[in-house]
């Protein structure tokens, strides 16, 4: 697995800045923003060239897609992967909310006066499009499997571990290239901020003086295959998934945190483990007032009081689409490295909530760990890794 | 892997709903192009109806047609989502508002900007609390859809919607990415036969390289060529001819670069 956010590229840098209680949150000063906020940009991504022959695939989003790839062995991994499978067995599921929409936005500013007519140097499907993440790791990595992008907003690199596990499970494929990029663009910059969701300062989860989310960026990946016989010792199992919908509202989640409670209870069920088995929960925990709330509501009610919980969310900002992906590979740096994450803005815990919130890190053996990830119109899904049963 | 049909729907221009465009696409009427009206869902609350842009008008009257066919209460149903892009006309407005000074976007606006605002005004509409997943793939999002809702029914032993719609970009984005004509359709699928299935699908990917199906009439092929879902109306056309009492067949799906899709459509 690799991973790249405002915490630097890779893992160690990434564990290196959670040991350390190291931010990525800077003030905002991406593209011509003028917004008073706090954001998680990835350093480096403009300098990112693509590889000879897909440069038509050129824009931020995968630019972060591709910084990430160059991580943590995983292309090798992958091109391992491929000698043992085939490059039609190994499947490609990724999540991005917004692709690269940043290019569209550029192209916007630069409409012909008199026709309106975008600039011919404009490549709608391969940067803009939704699906361009997916064709570009594709080729990217030589894969020919099956593929596809999942949109379906914050919870979206998270839902491609069960996309990716249902695929292997029905056979078609023997491996999988899971996770995503989500790069910051104007569109959610302005866009969260019309909602009112966002932060002047870095953002503080679960803090008694959260004024909402934190912007940022990341991408990450991770290879899943079908558990042989006898894995090694040290490998990380994917032990279970579960999704559901809030039927509430697009853009608030239910006030009792029912769809976030319905997705925990059904990887819990996926896995074959009870609330106690859980070690530590990676909260989606974006420091929204009502967000935060919600998700607290359904760890009680699960969890009750005693499994530790965290956002990382004050570290790396909200990463979006590939907040799933982002917090998966956190998480599981964590099993490995028996860390549980504190929370670095979080100073006066909102006694309101009443989860065991981790302000500062904690250190002992887990063996198992969940991942929550939540997301506009009420997408839920929450992932749960350990070693193996 | 195999899935049953108990439900379809499918709204674009002069096919106003299955029902009414069975005979057309078994070649047993003609097909005659005509806008498609897409009212508001009167499943929606007041307030999202009011909200609801045309991508999720399209993709809940093609999803609530499957359902009531299949006489299914949508609660209780998976969903898989799947278009090429996100609702043209709020993209086209959110970019021209980032382009000009003031860049105050609507709220309203920004929140049915997300891939899966038809996916969550669905769940508000249904009270689904269901999985569901909205899914993109540019050119082949309907046969990437399929492949998903197809592997839930296998997998996880579920009942699906699968809810595929296209629509039209306005200008400028209508000449870097021409969409022929809305276009929706949506197919309630289960892991065993029900007293309401009516075909029986069979999946399996193939690399050998047969031409993807087309369709018989010029008309219907050009939509097909011209809108990413309607890449779906050779299947429609099998369950149209199969569901009429017609002998099994295999429609091709294009899967590129160089897959294919094999669906073998037949009796329950």
């Amino acid at each position: 697995m690799s991973i790249v956010s405002s915490l630097g590229a890779g893992q160690d840098a990434t564990l290196d800045a959670l040991r350390n209680g190291r931010g990525g949150l800077t003030p905002c000063r991406f593209e011509t923003a003028t917004l008073d906020t706090h954001i998680g940009e990835v350093a480096g991504v403009g300098d990112i060239r693509l590889p000879a022959g897909l440069e038509g695939y050129d824009c931020r989003n995968n630019r972060l897609a591709e910084l990430a790839l160059r991580q943590d062995g995983f292309e090798a991994a992958v091109a391992a992967a491929r000698a043992r499978h085939g490059a039609h067995r190994i499947g490609v599921f990724l999540g991005t909310s917004t692709s690269g929409i940043h290019s569209a936005e550029l192209a916007y500013r630069e409409r012909a006066p008199d026709s309106g007519a975008l600039p011919a140097a404009f490549r709608f499907a391969t940067t803009h499009s939704t699906g361009s993440l997916g064709a570009f790791v594709r080729r990217r990595l030589g894969l020919a499997g099956p593929a596809f992008v999942v949109s379906s907003a914050c919870a979206t690199s998270s839902k491609v571990f069960a996309n990716a596990a249902r695929m292997i499970s029905a056979g078609l494929c023997d491996a999988a290239v899971v996770g995503g990029a989500d790069s910051l663009c104007l569109t959610t910059l302005y866009g969260f901020h019309s909602l009112e969701l966002v932060s002047p300062a870095p953002c503080a989860p679960f803090d008694l003086h959260r004024g909402g989310v934190s912007l940022g960026e990341g991408a990450g990946f991770a290879l899943l295959e079908r558990p042989g016989p006898r894995p090694p010792p040290g490998t990380v199992h994917l032990l279970g998934t579960g999704e559901s919908s809030d039927a509430h509202h697009m853009s608030t989640p239910h006030p009792e945190g029912l769809g976030a409670r319905l997705a925990m209870e059904r990887a819990l069920a996926a896995a074959g483990l009870r609330p106690g088995d859980i070690d530590y929960v990676n909260l989606h925990g974006t420091a929204t007032p009502h967000g935060d709330a919600a998700e607290d509501r359904a760890i009680i009610t699960l969890f009750g009081t005693r499994t530790p919980v965290s956002s990382t969310k004050g570290y790396t900002g909200h990463t979006l689409g590939a907040a799933g992906i982002v917090e998966a590979v956190i998480s599981v740096l964590g099993l490995r490295a028996g860390l549980a994450p504190g929370s670095p803005q979080t100073r006066d815990l909102d006694p309101a909530l009443r989860s065991r919130y981790l302000q500062a890190n904690e250190s002992g053996r887990m063996d198992r760990v969940m991942t929550n990830s939540f997301g506009f119109g009420g997408s839920n899904s929450s992932l749960i890794f350990g070693w193996a049963a | 892997m195999r899935a049953f049909v108990e439900g379809v729907g499918l709204l674009g221009p002069g096919l106003a709903g299955w029902e009414e465009s069975r005979p057309v696409l078994a070649g047993r009427l003609p097909y005659r192009p005509a806008p498609a009206p897409l009212p508001p869902s009167p499943l929606l609350p007041p307030a999202e109806r009011r909200r609801s842009v045309p991508t999720v008008k399209l993709a809940m009257a093609v999803g609530a047609e499957a359902m009531a066919q299949a006489d299914r209460d949508p609660a209780g149903v998976a969903t898989v989502f799947t278009s090429s892009s996100g609702d043209p006309d709020t993209l086209h407005q959110i970019l021209e508002t980032l382009a000009s000074e003031d860049r105050g976007i609507s709220p309203t606006r920004f929140h049915n900007s997300v891939h899966n605002a038809p996916a969550g005004y669905w769940s508000i509409a249904t009270r689904s609390h269901a999985p569901s997943t909205s899914l993109s793939s540019h050119d082949e999002s309907f046969q990437a859809g399929l492949l998903e809702a197809m592997a839930e029914v296998a997998a996880e032993g579920w009942t699906v919607g699968l809810i595929a719609y296209d629509l039209p970009y306005p200008e400028p984005l209508h000449a870097v990415r021409p969409i022929a004509a809305p276009f929706g359709m949506a197919l309630v699928l289960t892991p065993e036969p029900t007293g309401r299935s009516f075909a029986r699908l069979d999946i399996a990917l193939s690399d050998s390289g047969e031409p993807p199906s087309r369709m018989a009439d010029d008309a219907l092929e050009a939509l097909r060529a011209g809108n990413p879902t309607a890449r779906a109306l050779p299947l429609l056309a099998a369950l149209a001819r199969v569901s009429a009492g017609g002998a099994g067949e295999t429609v091709v799906l294009d899967l590129p670069p160089g897959g294919r899709l094999l669906v073998t459509v037949g009796a329950p």
